[in-house]
């Protein structure tokens, strides 16, 4: 399987021969400017970014959403979408062609020409963060990859066929002389991933620009992922760009990093230099932010050690038991199969007053229909759930009515993972948060004031009653979730992957809130997430789940340092940290599941 | 939501913020959605150029007795197939100046000796002055205001003032184009009502309850969906009675076309319920312990009423096109009704369209109606959902 393909290519040369020598310079960028038009003035997306890639390394431009960083790279391959257009700079790529002395400027070619288009697939390849959506769902695998062989080489189909068996299996997707005539949506997450870097790789190109290619994939996907385009590098010898806005990634795979933030480059310079000794305050504060979640939260060291001595003896104010949910689909012509997933599998859990349960998994795991049917969102096909009220009721939830219900979730309250869909647009910022306390019957003035006050608890201010969700970031929008769950004095919150969709300095900014206001209200939290470090920085108790299934619990530093089910272990020794001289993806633990019924059918989210 | 995106919407200098500072207060921000939408709607000129060119069909049919200057049915034997006149501004005096007086010219009639048929050429001798507010026969305005004065017409009333030429009976063409606005106009209005009723509700069910009744009810939308439209119109304008006053026609003929375009609406509505029902928002408003009815009405509706608002407007052009091919067919409204339709039912005739060419004019006006009602329509639809990007 591991066939060296690339030293085919460059001996036998089916396709071509890169002129250029390990080391040298591929493609310089300088003082490049891409800007926006828009309406409301001109949009400085790039400005003056300058770097150099060389064969063989890789470097990593690293910054938050809105940094320029995915511009940067679609100004390269000039396509940038419309109004942005690059006003200044130079693109020079070296060997174009094969020739190592020939350099074009790719800034002043026309970005329908034919001369850019002769560069982009062959000598710069570019993979996209989201394989679903940069495949064609109408043509098979093998024909979008044959299209970049068709145009730039002048192989006959056998060849090509051959050529693209042998680069699906140089990536590691099996049984590729058969998979090769299948269709993307028949291909997991990581298959489409692998597919698009065989298809980038084709022509054997001089430099590979990888935007985000592992953020959509789970982290064992992401690591294995990571490795392979380490040791394609090392074989093919390419120039990789590789765009994250995760600090772990950059430690584990570059050479040199570029920080950007609002489209300036504030730093650069080899790993090691960038992550040990930051020179620029923002990368200080990003690499900070992302060590910062390595540790737990001192709060929770604080507390921990506080009641150390004697036995837990708080009580439990959650309790799951054996709690099983099936959903089944009906398939064939008439129905006549049906198939069951288990989504959640006899999963027992339980919290107690004032703590933070973590339930971590992969996409499919059933964590956040496990937290969906705790609240009765998603009807449990089993099991029970019990609840101990403020009073000191034992309440059933799985038997509660439909008034029981309303009740119950004024106590508890849900966050949800993303800040855009789950505020109304349409209602003010003084409506949403009081939406909970009109239902409970509460005067329109003391709502206002209610709602005020939490504003500013959540660190806004309560001028901002009156706009509506979309004058805000995605961080201040997830505060006024947070208000919004803590308006009716809430005992437990759900919160559902609440920190995924935010950037990683104020992902933390939002969990030191979160810690802050459990501290003042007494407040149990169970917090659903694909993303270890947060946990590890936020919770107590840890469950882990895989296929539905918790496999295993544990107080969060011993799971997270010490785990036990080789699950766990796989799982956390694919996470990437953030510390270049602690790259570890190589020795990761691989976990193959033993066989069940349920795994083919555990994709997606 | 992915990176990707969220670096391209870093195009709005707001999102790019990277702390959590708070922008400075803008409009912007305490816009809600229809205001919102109107910032969005202006942007389209074609847009507003319709609307504005809606508003003043709407307005001529409101006020048809006063802007036309003849009633519809009122006829000339003199002057049958008269031909458009040139509206004049000046005329030469005795003194060999010209001085202002807006008047038409009259008309000289011929007879073709070959074809022994009568036409008209136009007398530059005769001038019949016009001007603005002359007395008429007492009318009332809207059915309800007794008015005597007519907007333009000739200033000697009972001279031939045909700025668009005469029919067969002698009837003035540009007053029947605006007296049939009200009815051509107004049957898309009273058909997009009725549609609204069936579709909002029909297709609120569907979507909300899903299942069997959305099954049920989808398969009845195919199923009318699936009839051809001319046949059925033909069968169902045959079964009503002869008698039946033109009113009553016309309050079926409208059902019988709306009885059709809701399926549309309700499928927009239903997929509309389907795609929100999965929300977060709507999730967190049941959290919030709203009840059906005000997760509904509250939470859901608003983002939606701008869309029915939208298909609404493009639905009214079908509504007058249906009207005006059944009448032109003859199966629709009849004469005395005047509507665009019925006056086209003169020009079917390819003879006297060739002499009187001037008989297709309510299908300028059909098109120029509808193609605004589109264009409003499509302004409309983008303004419709000002958060998407």
């Amino acid at each position: 399987m591991n066939k060296p393909l690339a030293n085919s290519v460059s001996g036998g040369d089916p396709v071509r021969s890169v002129g250029l020598a390990r080391g040298d310079v591929a493609l310089e960028v300088r003082h490049l400017k891409t800007h926006f038009a828009l309406r409301t003035g001109v949009l400085k997306a790039v400005d003056d970014v300058s770097f150099t890639l060389r064969r063989g390394d890789t470097l990593c431009v690293v910054g938050e959403s809105g940094s320029g960083k995915s511009v940067t790279a679609r100004s390269i391959l000039q396509i940038v979408a419309a109004p942005g257009k690059i006003v200044g700079g130079e693109i020079l790529l070296h060997g174009v062609g094969g020739d190592p002395d020939r350099v074009v400027d790719l800034a002043t070619l026309d970005p329908r020409g034919k001369e850019i288009r002769a560069i982009r697939g062959r000598e710069i390849a570019m993979i996209f963060q989201e394989p679903m959506s940069s495949l064609s769902p109408v043509h098979t695998i093998g024909r979008q990859i044959d299209e970049s062989l068709r145009i730039h080489t002048d192989l006959d189909k056998r060849a090509r066929r051959k050529r693209i068996i042998d680069l699906l299996k140089r990536v590691e997707i099996p049984d590729a002389e058969h998979t090769i005539d299948r269709y993307p949506f028949e291909y997991s997450g990581g298959m489409r991933q692998r597919a698009m870097i065989a298809m980038a790789l084709a022509c054997n190109p001089v430099v590979l620009i990888a935007d985000e290619p592992t953020t959509a994939l789970d982290v064992t996907t992401q690591a294995e992922i990571l490795d392979l385009i380490g040791e394609l590098q090392d074989e093919f010898g390419m120039a990789v760009m590789f765009i994250t806005h995760d600090m772990g990634v950059v430690a584990e795979i570059a050479d040199r990093v570029c920080v950007m933030n609002l489209g300036e480059m504030v730093e650069a310079g080899p790993v090691e230099d960038v992550f040990h000794a930051p020179q620029h305050p923002y990368s200080r504060m990003l690499i900070g932010s992302a060590v910062k979640l390595e540790q737990p939260a001192p709060a929770k060291v604080a507390a921990r050690a506080r009641r150390a001595d004697g036995p837990d003896d708080r009580a439990v104010i959650l309790k799951a038991e054996r709690l099983g949910k099936e959903f089944t689909s009906q398939k064939g012509f008439f129905r006549s199969k049906s198939r069951t997933i288990k989504a959640v599998d006899n999963a027992s859990l339980s919290l107690r007053e004032g703590e933070t349960l973590g339930i971590v998994g992969e996409s499919g795991s059933g964590k956040t229909t496990l937290g969906r049917c705790l609240l009765r969102m998603i009807e449990p096909s089993s099991g029970t759930i019990s609840y101990r009220a403020g009073d000191g009721a034992e309440i059933d939830i799985t038997a509660l009515d439909k008034r029981g219900l309303r009740r119950l979730y004024r106590d508890i309250r849900m966050i949800f993972q993303d800040p855009f869909g789950s505020l109304n647009p349409r209602m003010t910022v003084a409506d949403l948060i009081g939406e909970p306390l009109k239902m409970m019957g509460w005067k329109q003035r003391r709502i206002r004031d209610r709602a005020a006050d939490l504003l500013e608890r959540v660190g806004l201010s309560a001028d901002h009653l009156e706009r509506y969700p979309h004058a805000f970031s995605g961080g201040q929008r997830q505060r006024i979730c947070i208000a919004r769950a803590l308006a009716p004095e809430p005992r437990l919150i759900i919160a559902d992957e609440a920190t995924s969709a935010l950037d990683v300095s104020i992902r933390a900014q939002v969990l030191d809130l979160l810690l802050d206001l459990q501290s003042q209200m007494s407040l149990s939290f169970i917090f659903v997430s694909h993303d270890i470090s947060v946990v590890r920085y936020f919770c107590d108790r840890v469950a882990v789940m895989h296929r539905g299934r918790i496999v295993e619990t544990g107080a969060a530093t011993q799971v997270c340092d010490h785990p036990e089910h080789p699950y766990t272990k796989a799982l956390l020794s694919a996470v990437p940290r953030p510390d270049p001289r602690d790259r570890r993806i190589h020795q990761r633990h691989r976990y193959v599941a033993e066989d069940h019924p349920t795994a083919s059918t555990m994709e997606g989210p | 939501m992915t990176m990707d995106q969220t670096s391209s919407r870093g195009a709005e200098p707001e999102d790019r913020a990277p702390e959590e500072t708070v922008p400075a207060v803008d409009r912007v921000d305490v816009a809600g959605q229809w205001q919102l939408m109107w910032w969005r709607f202006k942007r389209h000129r074609l847009a507003m150029v319709s609307a504005i060119i809606v508003l003043l069909i709407y307005l001529v049919a409101l006020f048809a007795e006063f802007l036309a200057p003849e009633p519809p049915g009122e006829t000339h034997t003199r002057y049958t197939y008269a031909p458009p006149q040139a509206i004049g501004l000046f005329v030469e005096d005795e003194a060999g100046g010209s001085r202002f007086l807006p008047h038409v010219n009259g008309y000289t009639v011929e007879i073709d000796p070959v074809a022994v048929r009568r036409t008209f050429v136009s007398d530059p001798d005769a001038i019949i002055p016009i001007g603005f507010f002359v007395r008429s026969e007492p009318y009332l305005l809207m059915g309800f205001i007794p008015m005597q004065h007519k907007l333009i017409g000739p200033i000697e009333a009972g001279e031939p003032f045909y700025v668009l030429g005469a029919d067969r009976l002698g009837r003035d063409m540009l007053s029947r184009i605006i007296h049939g606005a009200r009815v051509s106009m107004s049957i898309g209005l009273v058909g997009v009502a009725v549609s609204l009723f069936l579709g909002v509700l029909l297709g609120g069910i569907s979507g909300y309850y899903g299942g069997r009744t959305d099954t049920i009810i989808q398969r009845v939308i195919e199923f009318l969906k699936a009839i051809p439209t001319i046949p059925l119109w033909m069968g169902l304008a045959a079964a009503i009675p002869l008698a039946w006053s033109p009113l009553t026609v016309y309050f079926v003929i409208t059902v019988l076309i709306s009885l059709i375009g809701w399926t549309s609406l309700a499928r927009e509505v239903r997929g509309r319920f389907l795609s929100m029902k999965t929300e977060d928002f709507v999730a967190a408003a049941r959290l919030d312990g709203a009840g059906e009815l005000r997760i509904i009405m509250r939470h859901m509706a608003p983002s939606f009423v701008s869309h029915i608002i939208a298909t609404l407007t493009l639905a009214i052009p079908a509504m007058i096109l249906a009207e005006t091919a059944l009448s032109f067919l003859g199966i629709g409204l009849r004469p005395p009704v005047v509507s665009w339709g019925v006056l086209l039912q003169e020009a079917q005739n390819v003879r006297a369209v060739a002499t009187a060419p001037w008989l297709l004019t309510p299908g300028l006006a059909v098109v120029v109606s509808v193609l605004a009602l589109n264009f409003l329509g499509d302004g409309l639809r983008d303004a419709a959902d000002p958060y998407s990007h």
